[in-house]
């Protein structure tokens, strides 16, 4: 079977500037792959371009074998934009049960979703009047509606207690369970480490590409968020002075995964 | 396109108006307003003799106009939120048809115009004794057509403004000048020649032309038909526009 996405030598500019600078990673299906890295770094553009609302400059991306932005990929693949993007003068209720209606699904599939991100409690609610928190899960939930095969959640669980966080990831594990591949972009590190596999880009290159286990390993410890510093300061140093690339296995972006 | 898809984004949008209460009463109370301003306004002014009374010549007129304006204003600040609030982005990675989103506005606001020009023929023939020799169905027949063309043209404008103060400016860009030369002012064969050529080519100028063919004659002309099916070609002439601004991929 075909991977979920494979992105080869993309390249992305916004603006002026190069957002992401020939990029090349495979994600297997039935996976929960993180996409992680600094503010700025190029993750929402690259989930941009996995869906296809992104113009690149070359390279591409295959989505479940199809080019992104296909037609048919757009009731297989649901997305989360960072800003929640849900109408702020409908109910939550309204919302999914809108959403839901355009991918043919129900009120039953609204309500489950609903409950999934543990919103039942406000669904009648106005999403203007809701929290920042229940905001984004209200978006969320729409973006959980009808199992789609490829979920792309740009900062998921961004703002919500970490009670619910644990409750999201382990929906989203059942999810991957089910077969169903989810990239998850967040800045958070205990989070990366739920992940099957981790991407880590910065400055719009990619400098690990791995499972959370054989990132530690390459940095040398058992720390994620050390880990990921070390890497980014071997980068430097690395480009600092080319060839000399000594400790830097996980340094990936060269390597394809197969 | 889908059927399933267009009826749950009419849906959708009318009931973002439907939780919209003040916009509502606006959309009930601003005409009837406004017809009564105009009636006193043209109160004691005499009839010229073989003509129809001032007010009825104004008021016919402007139950066409109010719909086209107003629509105009509401879809293209609508639009506008769609494209800033990033669910039009979400809406257009999902199986809806550019063309669902486009109809699904057309059709919503299509039917609030019905109900405000109901509203407001009905006070203008029954309160204030407006007198159209036509019936009053044709009057708005003509007035809800008239509101889907400001529909289509707010679509296509909201593309060209990045924030709300920018797309209520297009409002006397498109309104103003149609309203001008539609001949509500001054009689079209009186303009200069290039002001009658310029008349000719914007879309309200047969409305309101077909508006006044049923003022004056007591079936459907031909004429007033004609004049309906130009709106309806440059109603579908500007949805085309409109899903052309519609992009899937931004930079
Ligand atoms: N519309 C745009 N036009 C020009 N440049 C843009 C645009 N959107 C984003 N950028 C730039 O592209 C780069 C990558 O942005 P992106 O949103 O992908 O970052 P990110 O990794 O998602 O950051 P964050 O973690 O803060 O969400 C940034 O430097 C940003 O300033
Ligand atoms: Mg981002």
């Amino acid at each position: 079977m075909t991977a979920a996405i494979e992105v080869r030598d993309l390249v992305v500019e916004r603006g002026k500037r190069r957002v992401l600078n020939s990029i090349s990673t495979t994600v297997p299906r039935g996976s929960v792959t993180g996409l992680l890295g600094p503010s700025g770094s190029g993750k929402t553009t690259l989930m941009r371009a996995i869906v296809g609302v992104q113009i690149v400059r070359s390279g591409s991306v295959l989505v479940l074998g199809q080019p992104a932005g296909a037609a048919a990929l757009r009731r297989k693949v649901g997305y989360l934009t960072q800003a929640p993007s849900v109408y702020d003068d409908l109910t939550v209720r309204e919302n999914a049960r809108y959403f839901a209606a355009l991918y043919g699904y129900g009120a039953t599939a609204a309500d489950a979703a609903i409950r999934d991100v543990g919103l039942a409690d406000a669904a009648g609610q106005l999403v203007a009047s809701l929290s920042g928190g229940q905001r984004s899960r209200a978006s969320l939930a729409c973006a959980l509606l009808g199992e789609p095969e490829l979920l792309i959640l740009d900062e998921p669980t961004v703002g919500q207690d970490p009670v619910l966080r644990a409750e999201l990831w382990d929906r989203f594990h059942a999810l991957a369970a089910a077969g169903t591949t989810l990239l998850v972009s967040s800045h958070v590190m205990d989070e990366a480490g739920r992940c099957d596999r981790l991407i880590l880009i910065r400055e719009g290159a990619i400098i690990a590409d791995d499972s959370p286990a054989d990132v530690r390993a390459a940095a040398g410890t058992t720390d994620l968020e050390e880990a990921f510093l070390r890497l980014i300061q071997e980068r430097e140093e690395a480009v600092a002075t080319p060839g000399d690339r000594a400790g830097s296995t996980a340094v990936a972006n060269e390597r394809q995964t197969p | 396109m889908s059927a399933r898809i267009l009826a749950a984004t009419t849906r959708r949008i009318l009931t973002q108006l439907r939780h919209d209460r003040r916009t509502i009463a606006l959309l009930v109370v601003m005409p009837t307003a406004l017809l009564t301003l105009i009636y006193y306004m043209y109160q004691n002014l005499p009839a010229p003799p073989g003509a129809p009374r001032p007010f009825d010549r104004i008021a016919l007129v402007v139950l066409g106009l109010f719909p086209f304006t107003i629509m105009f204003l509401v879809t293209s600040i609508a639009m506008l939120r769609e494209r800033t609030s990033g669910t039009l982005e979400r809406l257009l990675t999902t199986p809806l048809n550019k063309l669902d989103l486009l109809f699904g506005y057309g059709i919503a606001f299509g039917l609030a115009a019905a109900v405000q020009a109901a509203i407001a023929s009905a006070v203008a023939y029954w309160v204030f004794g407006l007198d159209t020799a036509g019936p009053l169905g044709l009057v708005i027949l003509i007035a809800v057509t008239n509101a889907v063309l400001g529909v289509a043209l707010g679509l296509f404008c909201s593309a060209f403004a990045r924030t709300e103060f920018q797309a209520v400016q297009f409002m006397p860009v498109v309104v103003i000048p149609q309203s001008l030369l539609c001949g509500l002012f001054v009689a079209r064969d009186q303009m200069a020649g290039w002001l009658q050529g310029l008349s000719r080519a914007l879309p309200l100028t047969y409305a309101v032309e077909a508006l006044q063919e049923v003022g004056a004659h007591t079936d459907a002309t031909g004429r007033m038909w004609r004049d309906l099916a130009i709106v309806a070609g440059a109603v579908i002439v500007t949805l085309v526009l409109a899903a052309a601004t519609l992009r899937r991929r931004s930079g």
